[in-house]
């Protein structure tokens, strides 16, 4: 395969240097076999531009740090071939999320942010005892949480969200997810009610309009759409019981745990 | 400069370092934990394959005790390890892999019911254990002790222990980078910290400080870890002239880091039956090691490995010589469920499909053994008020050679150990902050910052890459002295032309070049002390392979290197203490290397 000539078009902006107004910068880059984004962006910065602003740390795709948008695509970088792109290629820093620099977001903060608000812990009053064996739980049961533990924080779907862009309040796909996985938890002791407060507003299961964005561009393929759809069956379930004034979890749920 | 006060300071949001606050914060200190990152982007969320703990709840576990996980691993070691700290290690692992399930980790269960190995045989894994804790096999262990989340072991520790220190009200000031250790030779209280949101400098006082800042993998070009494993907290601690790195010379390399990329694929490939094959698909493992074969040790796996490319037995590419890694006989089902990830990596970076194809690999750097010197309760040598755990941290629970899954488990074993020390100390300590050490911890980073705007003509990464490749040809799987003297003058001559370095940008606000030229010296001085603790270890012992010395010499070297910097010295002061030997006397490892480098030497193994 005759290697091509690649036209990176980058978003520039320091907010720290006043020299350095927000504007588009090229750099042409040879491409080699299997380059990825964090190798061209990597080879950019050590050769050409040193005070370029990126976020790469796993560079495998589990970190969840290099999300950005790829000719106007949210996307893992380290994760996207060059080979799979065109010769131009934009690149821009993933929207909704505060600018550090270039194409550098603080993804950390919103986080840190979404979980104290879902309080994203194993609620419980049993206490550790380090004598005892530990409590058991079935394969299928544990591979579900799992499943739903995979999200990396990379953003992309909060990114791609129509309602994020219009209430900065929203948990987005991946907030939901995460009630998600504790709701299913058996070791957390959370009542149905207590999890309806948290996600049974604008903010949480009803704000989610229905374009599913965040499903197409999850980059680890969670089952977000699945799982939007399972929160607000719970939700509803979860309200009329309150209607009915019955907060406990219902008895054969309490069986599914053991 | 702004000033922030705290009980405890942890430097490092992996997973020893929020173990270590949670243990402080337990016990109702007020902890801040820094980080180059956001704390769940840490290196640890990259483990993929297992955490050793001796549970014995499966077929091929049963009869696992700790004092099998401990043989196991002093035998690993190849007897460099402290042992009462690993007895304490191997007995605490159950306790603490337990918490991390009363935490909320998912753990992967037993399933009762006959399982087919990849080998054909079949076992029975039994009723009664159904729904305890499961474990897969990993290279260097006599039972099957890994436990594992499906394949994302270290993702799930360590979005369990953010919660946990979420929950404890643990703050956490991420995408900072400490500079400097603020000490008076006898006690630390805390560091000189940089903002790499904004560039600005701050001062964290602290009564307990903590480095748990992970490896310094990435000194060596070819890495498996995070891209921001610079190592910097040991250089931090080197820099005080004080505190000793211990064993630096133990460098571990992973025989399994893919072409190109050095993305690990986890020893679970080798551990449920993965081959690896040569140039001519010959599987070349048995011959070397009949017994072990695929699951030898990763030290002997990766000599093994660049041996037989070095006989020609590789297979060229563009980015050098390569053996494959061939799983294809799993099976997509055993692929797709059990090393997902695996197959993500060979798709996504590699663009080829394991279930159809092998995958390029080759020995790459993947663990640090040495690191800030501590005792068993994870206390530094050398100043009061600093502690070290985790990779950063040489407690020393691997010696010469880590196993697979023991890292993990020291993280939170460890984790909770120094967490402990920490709180211990702190009850009713009383002292305070004197001025001049502040002053001058300020002063010695804030003199470096005009002297790299203003002046300076080397290029920072240019020095960078030139590190590396004199590591990696010279300080790598195999060692010999007249190559570690070239290495150790070449780097030395780096790190005079280090004190030139200049940035080519403005170096304002987070400026990626300025963080780079800042850690460097740092760095460098790091590879030194590896490759002078190399040459003067006239021994062969676990990962640390010389060519000129193909034996281990217990007689000599039953010792560990303990290296300090002393203030405008060219090179590292070495000294020597005794290894710890509690219960078990140095002999084989039963890996077959001991005996064939003994026949070769003529000398006892
Ligand atoms: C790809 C891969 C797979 C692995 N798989 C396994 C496995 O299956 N089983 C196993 O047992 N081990 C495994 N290991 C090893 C294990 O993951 C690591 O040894 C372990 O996670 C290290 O944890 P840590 O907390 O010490 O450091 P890290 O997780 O590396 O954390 C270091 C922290 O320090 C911070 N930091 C660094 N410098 C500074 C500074 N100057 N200022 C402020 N903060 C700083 C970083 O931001 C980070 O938060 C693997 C390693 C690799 C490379
Ligand atoms: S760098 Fe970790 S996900 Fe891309």
């Amino acid at each position: 395969m005759a290697n091509r000539t690649l036209t990176f078009s980058v978003f520039r902006f320091n907010p720290y240097d006043p020299d350095f107004g927000p504007r588009m910068q090229e750099y042409i880059v040879e491409e080699t076999p299997r380059m990825t984004l964090f190798t061209a962006l990597t080879l950019i910065r050590e050769e050409m531009d040193p005070s370029l602003q990126f976020d790469f740390v796993c560079r495998s795709a589990v970190c969840g740090s290099c999300a950005m948008l790829v000719n106007g695509h949210p996307r893992l970088a380290c994760r996207t071939r060059t080979d799979e792109l065109p010769a131009k290629i934009v690149l821009h820093p993933l929207p909704f999320f505060r600018l550090i620099g270039d194409l550098s977001v603080d993804t950390g903060s919103w986080f840190a942010e979404m979980a104290h608000r879902v309080e994203s812990w194993v609620h419980t009053t049993e206490t550790f005892d380090p004598d005892a064996e530990e409590a058991r739980m079935s394969n299928d049961q544990a591979l579900s949480v799992y499943e739903l533990e995979r999200c990396i924080e990379c953003g992309c779907c909060v990114a791609a969200c129509a309602t994020a862009q219009m209430r900065d309040d929203f948990l987005g796909a991946t907030g939901l997810l995460r009630i998600a996985r504790f709701w299913i938890d058996p070791r957390d002791q959370r009542t149905d009610a207590d999890f309806y407060d948290v996600v049974g507003t604008d903010a949480g299961v009803f704000g989610c309009v229905g374009l599913l964005a965040c499903h197409d561009y999850c980059p680890k393929n969670l089952p977000l759409m699945e799982q939007l759809a399972y929160l607000r069956r719970r939700v509803m379930f979860a309200s009329l019981r309150s209607a009915v004034g019955k907060k406990e979890r219902q008895p054969e749920e309490q069986e599914a745990t053991r | 400069m702004t000033t922030i006060m705290t009980d405890v300071l942890v430097i490092g949001a992996g997973l020893a370092g929020e173990r270590t606050a949670v243990e402080a914060a337990a016990h109702g200190n007020q902890v801040i934990i820094l980080s180059l990152v956001p704390p769940r982007r840490s290196h640890s969320v990259a483990a993929q394959g297992g955490m050793q703990a001796a549970l014995g709840n499966m077929a091929r576990s049963a009869g696992d005790s700790p004092d099998v996980h401990f043989e196991d691993t002093v035998k690993g070691a190849d007897w460099g390890c402290e042992q009462d700290v690993a007895r304490l290690f191997v007995n605490l692992a159950p306790v603490a892999i337990r918490q991390m399930a009363h935490w909320g980790v998912p753990w992967s269960r037993v399933v009762p019911g006959p399982k087919r190995l990849p080998s054909g045989e079949i076992v029975e894994e039994s009723a009664e254990k159904e729904g305890l804790i499961a474990a897969r096999n990993f290279g260097g262990t006599k039972k099957w002790r890994a436990c594992f989340c499906s394949d994302g072991t270290g993702h799930s520790l360590l979005y369990t222990m953010d919660n946990v220190a979420l929950q404890l009200g643990v703050q956490v000031h991420d995408r900072t980078e400490a500079l400097a250790l603020i000490h008076d030779g006898s006690r630390c209280y805390g560091a000189i910290v940089r903002d790499l949101r904004n560039g600005e400098l701050r001062t964290y006082l602290a009564r307990a400080t903590v480095i748990a800042t992970g490896g310094y993998g990435r000194i060596y070009g070819q890495s498996t870890n995070a891209v921001i494993n610079d190592g910097t907290g040991m250089a931090l601690a080197l820099e005080t002239g004080v505190v000793p790195l211990g064993n630096m010379e133990a460098v571990q390399f992973h025989p399994t880091g893919v072409v190109p990329g050095d993305i690990l694929v986890t020893e679970g490939c080798r551990g449920d039956g993965g081959y690896l094959l040569d140039k001519d698909e010959h599987r070349f493992m048995p011959d070397y090691e009949p017994e072990k074969k695929e699951l030898a040790s990763r030290d002997v796996v990766s000599r093994r490995m660049i041996h037989h490319v070095r006989q020609g037995h590789g297979v060229e590419s563009a980015y050098g010589p390569h053996l494959w890694l061939d799983i294809r006989h799993l099976g997509q089902e055993h692929i797709e469920t059990y090393l997902r990830d695996v197959a993500d990596i060979c798709r996504d970076f590699l663009g080829i499909d394991p279930v159809h194809q092998p995958i390029p690999v080759r020995p790459t750097q993947h663990y640090s053994m040495g690191g800030v010197r501590t005792d068993i309760g994870g206390r530094a040598y050398g100043l009061a008020g600093l502690y070290a755990a985790g990779e950063a941290a040489c407690w020393d629970l691997h010696g010469f050679n880590r196993l697979g899954g023991n890292s993990v488990a020291e993280t939170v074993v460890m984790g909770m150990v120094v967490g402990r020390s920490v709180a211990q100390d702190l009850v009713g300590s009383d002292f305070s902050f004197p001025d001049a050490p502040v002053r001058s911890a300020k002063a010695q980073v804030e003199q470096r910052l005009p002297a790299l705007t203003t002046y300076g003509l080397e290029y920072v990464w240019a020095l960078r890459q030139q590190m590396s490749a004199i590591l990696m040809e010279k300080v790598g799987v195999f060692r010999n002295g007249r190559e570690l003297v070239t290495a150790v003058e070449e780097l030395q001559e780096l790190q005079e032309r280090a004190e030139r370095l200049g940035l080519r940008s403005t170096g304002r606000g987070p400026n990626p070049e300025l963080s780079a030229a800042l850690r460097l010296p740092g760095m460098i001085r790091l590879a030194i002390t590896i490759a002078y603790g190399a040459l003067q270890r006239t021994e062969s012992r676990g990962s640390h392979y010389r060519e000129d010395y193909p034996a281990r010499d217990d007689a000599l070297w039953l010792r560990r290197t303990l290296a300090t910097w002393p203030a405008e010295a060219d090179l590292p002061r070495l000294s020597y203490e005794p290894v710890k030997i509690t219960e078990l006397p140095p002999g084989e490892r039963g890996y077959g290397e001991t005996r064939e480098a003994a026949k070769k030497e003529g000398a006892r193994g």
